[in-house]
Order: structure tokens, then C-alpha cells, then sequence
């Protein structure tokens, strides 16, 4: 069990996402960098889709009530133990009685912290991810308070060959973690001004070819009007050659939809599921983790790929991934 | 069947049926959405119907798995909805079911009663009349939670939104914009009118299908009273 001591700015259990239910207006929610935290579970031995916490900006302070198996993946939050730094994208045993604090964010805007056998959460519509506008999912369908305390699940049989393999060092210090982490091409690079690749929207010939040269050529900055559902963007005007009233039809995560004063928005894990706005691009999946990194005030480059690359990069990063988990399952053979 | 493929990005593939909202393209989509809940692929995730379009959300490692040619995600997916679709002219006949809402207008439930009323020239007697004398057809659920878009409202009857939107529509509030009417599920801001208040759960999110209404389904309203209302809103617990 944890204790949660502060909030921080936004911490809320998050998953994969709530699937199957978006004909009925139910929004996915879930992780703001799917990959962040699918690796924090793996690394703990859990399956990829264990509620995390996924803190925002501002990190919350933690205490462990018990020795706990944890991962920290994502934005760099300059996290301690104790007030001893810990490395992030590690596998970590803390102490029962220790207190993790998290501080602001140096690099990135989220990060996921992950415990053995993942946070204990009632399933809702087939996940536990929090729904923060419906108030339901999650820890009571709310972000997390002073005082909450969260239990967790059983660990797997991995799981507790990596608490075993830990805990032989635990007598003296109040963590300690694996010698190993994941291979560096893995781990994201979170760059302040970020290139995002994009392909163009279903909508992108409806634009100005001065928009269209703008889209993928200048610089866009991220509002502070931005959150969980979508990212604010201000750059050049985006225009359409002429007005349009469109249709709503579904949108996904990663749709850049542009209402008609010409800011275009990137829609992210609480986007409404249909949108009728048109539609200059949409993110390619594989860079889905780099926008949720970005913070207001981040200025931002799209560059232009195919709907072919963007396939092809999905698959070559889920081969990463899937060999990553095999590595992992490996070790503890 | 007419459609179009299109990709919406590298997880979904959007099929189009028409231009317009109209019978023809609602019938197009509610075909489609039977069948992909009758025979689901594999290697879906899920499906949205909209006006004119279903966009399905597929998993393109199941894909990988399922495909014995090195095909790209995305043609495996035209591939098979085209074998699917091409024969799909006529389609099983939907039966749609009618569901009653009771709701209670004006007073404190139905603030923008009066308004609706004044500016059709109509009393407010009229108004309820007219609204609840008609079917209306649920075209698709989105906006928030059991949101439906709902056709077929009166023109006798339309006032336009609010122009500044309240921060706060209690939940099963009913309300009308423009020429549509409509409910709000759960408390969310909005510009609409309120002319009343259901005490029908429209989101539920604990049972197997979340959303009272869904696409496709007719709906009629009938006017009830304030103790009526309260009554109802009790039993909901």
C-alpha cells in the first residue's frame, strides 16, 4: 500500500485505455505516453496494462507502507528517495517507511510510476483508467488526494523473482535497484522543442497551400490551454481554401483537428470520440509519447511522413518492445 | 454498397457512405454497425458510427499475427472489409425499438421554457405539444457519454443557443439548439436551451451497455409532472 502525502499537480491512475466503449460517447482515456508507461509495468514484471500513476508537471510525494517494487518511466520529475536521487527507466525496490518525492519536471511533462502487481482498481467498462469528466474509473473517478491511500495487486512470478533478486541489499538503505535498465535507442530522447511526425489528415486538401507549406514548415507553440484532451496550438493561421461545414465523424488519438479561427489542436487521451472539425494531420503513433511530453510554452516542428512509414515504424518499435519483454523475461529465467 | 476507405492515421480506417445526414446514409451506417456486432474481425478493437461514416479502430500486431503475406496493416484492412462490404447491399433490416422519455418541462428543471416559447410565438403548452408529438431517430451517440444526436425535431419549435454557454447542465437535462434537440447525460457546460429534465439515467456505467439510447434507436418524449418527476428520480435510488 501507498499513502499519498502530496498530490502533486495532476496524478491519476491511468491504463491503456477504455476500448470497445466509444460508439457510446465513452471517451478511452488512459496514458498520455502509452510507451512511458507500458515500459514502468514491464519493468516490474507486470503486464503492459496495469494501472500506473501518471503524474503532470508538478510530482506528488509518495510514502510506501510496505517494500514495494516500483518503476519510474517518462519525463524527468528528479525523483528521490529518503533524498537520495533515483534513476528513472530502472527497476527499483524501496524500502516499507520510505517516501519518494517527486519535484518539477526537468525534461518532458508526464511520467509513470508503476508497482509490482499494479495498483489495486475497480474495473470500469473493462479498465481503470480514471475518467476524470464522468467521474468514474480510477481511484473513485477522481485525481489523487492528500491521504489516499492505494493498495496493490498480487505480483507475478516474475515479479517476485526481481523483489528476491533486490531485496538481498535492502538491510542498510532504504532502496535499491537493478544494475540493468533498457537498451538507450528505447529510451526517448525528450527534447524541449520536439519534431513530430505527421501524416497528412483526411481533410488536408481542403487547406490553403500557403496553410499546408505552413503546417509542415513553421514552428507551433503549446498553450497553456492544453491538457489532458488536447493540446492548443499557436503558430501561423491555418486556413481552408473555403468554408466548410463538416460532418462529425470519429477521431482518434493523435488527430490534429482545425476549428475555424485556424489554431489547430492535437487531440490526445480524453478527446471526445467524434469531431467535426476539419482535419490537417494526425500524429503517427510511434511519436504519440513525444507530443504528451511536450509542456506549454514547447515549440513544435511537424515534418511530413507517408501512412506506409508510419506503419512500418509501429511495427518496428512493437518488435522492440515485444524483445524488450522477452529480455526482461529472460533475466529470471 | 457505395463507400470509400480512407486511413485515420495508422490504427483506423474510416469507411464513408454519403455526403449528407439523411435516411439513405443512416440506414448505410446502421447495416455496417450490425453486421461488425454480429461477425466482429479479429482483428478489430471497435467501431464508432457517425452521420455518414463508421470508422473502425484495429490492432495492427494482431494483424502481423493473422496475415500470412507481408502486407501492410492498413491494405489487410481494405482487404477484408472490401470482401465484406461490396456484398452488403441489402442487408438485414433493423428493427429499431421505441424508447419513452419522461420529462418533466419548465419551471426549475426547464429554465429557457418561457424563452423557447416567446421567441416561436407559441405558450409553453405548445412548445411540450410539439415536442412530444413526434418520433425522433437517435442518428449517433458522441459529445459526452449516451450523448445522442437526435433528428426530427420541429422547426416550430427551434431557438438558438445561448451566447454564452452555462458552466454547469445538471445531468438529464433536455434542451434544444438551433434546430435540434437534445439530452445531456451528465453534468457538463453548454449552450443549449433547457426546457426540461428527465429523471432516465442516459449514462450508465456500471451496466453491460453504458448508454441508454444508441444509434439508430427512435425515442419519444412524454410530459409528466413535477411530483411524477421526484417520484421516478427516487426509485432511481
Amino acid at each position: 500500500m501507498i499513502t499519498i502525502i502530496k498530490p502533486g499537480l495532476l496524478s491519476s491512475i491511468q491504463d491503456l485505455g477504455r476500448y470497445g466503449y466509444q460508439k457510446y460517447g465513452v471517451i478511452t482515456s488512459g496514458a498520455m505516453d502509452p510507451f512511458a508507461h507500458r515500459l514502468a509495468n514491464l519493468l516490474v514484471g507486470n503486464k503492459e496494462n496495469k494501472p500506473t500513476i501518471e503524474i503532470t508537471l508538478l510530482g506528488p510525494v509518495i510514502q510506501f507502507e510496505q517494500d514495494s517494487l516500483i518503476s519510474i518511466c517518462g519525463g524527468d520529475f528528479s525523483p528521490t528517495i529518503n533524498g537520495k536521487l533515483l534513476r528513472a527507466w530502472r527497476t527499483v525496490l524501496v524500502k516499507k517507511g520510505s517516501q519518494l518525492k517527486f519535484g518539477k519536471a526537468r525534461t518532458g511533462c508526464r511520467a509513470y510510476l508503476s508497482v509490482a502487481g499494479g495498483f489495486s482498481i475497480p474495473t470500469i467498462m473493462e479498465s481503470q483508467s480514471t475518467y476524470l469528466r464522468a467521474k468514474i474509473g480510477g481511484f473513485h473517478g477522481r485525481s489523487l488526494q492528500k491521504g489516499d491511500q492505494i493498495m496493490f495487486d498480487s505480483p507475478s512470478r516474475l515479479s517476485l523473482k526481481m523483489i528476491h533478486q533486490l531485496s538481498k541489499n535492502l538491510t542498510d538503505q532504504p532502496f535499491d535497484e537493478m544494475n540493468w535498465t533498457i537498451t538507450s535507442d528505447l529510451i526517448p530522447n525528450l527534447k524541449i522543442n520536439p519534431t513530430i511526425r505527421v501524416m497528412k489528415g483526411l481533410q488536408y486538401k481542403l487547406f490553403t497551400n500557403k496553410s499546408q507549406e505552413a503546417f509542415f514548415t513553421k514552428p507551433f507553440t503549446v498553450t497553456t490551454q492544453s491538457d489532458r484532451m488536447g493540446y492548443r496550438l499557436q503558430g501561423p493561421h491555418l486556413q481552408l481554401e473555403q468554408a466548410n461545414e463538416m460532418i462529425s465523424e470519429a477521431v482518434s488519438f493523435g488527430t490534429i483537428q482545425v476549428p475555424a479561427e485556424g489554431n489547430p489542436i492535437v487531440l490526445l487521451a480524453d478527446r471526445q470520440t467524434t469531431g467535426g472539425y476539419p482535419k490537417i494531420g494526425q500524429v503517427a503513433t510511434v511519436d504519440l509519447s513525444s507530443i504528451a511530453q511536450a509542456k506549454p510554452g514547447d515549440r513544435i516542428h511537424f515534418s511530413k511522413i507517408t501512412h506506409e512509414e508510419a506503419q512500418l515504424l509501429f511495427l518496428e518499435l512493437e518488435t522492440k518492445i515485444n524483445q524488450l519483454k522477452h529480455g526482461i523475461y529472460n533475466k529470471f529465467r | 454498397m457505395f463507400y470509400q476507405l480512407s486511413p485515420l492515421g495508422d490504427q483506423a480506417i474510416l469507411i464513408q457512405l454519403g455526403e449528407d445526414i439523411n435516411m439513405a446514409n443512416h440506414k448505410k451506417v446502421q447495416i455496417i454497425a450490425s453486421y461488425l456486432d454480429d461477425q466482429p474481425f479479429e482483428w478489430m478493437i471497435e467501431y464508432i458510427p457517425a452521420f455518414t461514416t463508421v470508422t473502425i479502430f484495429y490492432d495492427p500486431i494482431k494483424i502481423t499475427q493473422l496475415n500470412q503475406r507481408s502486407q501492410l496493416p492498413y491494405d489487410f484492412v481494405c482487404e477484408q472489409l472490401n470482401n465484406v462490404l461490396l456484398g452488403l447491399t441489402t442487408g438485414k433490416i433493423i428493427e429499431s425499438k421505441t424508447i419513452l422519455i419522461p420529462v418533466c418541462y419548465g419551471e426549475k428543471l426547464g429554465p429557457d421554457l418561457k424563452m423557447v416559447a416567446q421567441v416561436n410565438n407559441l405558450t409553453t403548452e405548445e412548445v411540450i405539444d410539439i415536442h412530444t408529438s413526434v418520433d425522433y431517430l437517435v442518428f449517433m451517440i458522441g459529445f459526452s457519454p449516451g450523448f445522442p444526436y437526435i433528428g426530427g425535431m420541429s422547426k416550430k419549435i427551434a431557438a438558438p443557443r445561448k451566447k454564452s454557454p452555462r458552466l454547469k447542465i445538471p445531468e438529464r437535462s433536455v434542451g434544444i439548439a438551433g434546430e435540434q434537440t437534445g439530452i445531456y447525460p451528465i453534468e457538463t457546460p453548454g449552450g443549449w436551451q433547457i426546457i426540461g429534465r428527465t429523471p432516465l439515467k442516459l449514462f450508465r456505467p456500471l451496466e453491460d451497455s453504458p448508454s441508454l439510447l444508441k444509434a439508430g434507436d427512435k425515442i419519444k418524449f412524454k410530459s409528466i409532472s413535477y411530483q411524477e418527476y421526484i417520484e421516478w428520480e427516487n426509485d432511481n435510488g
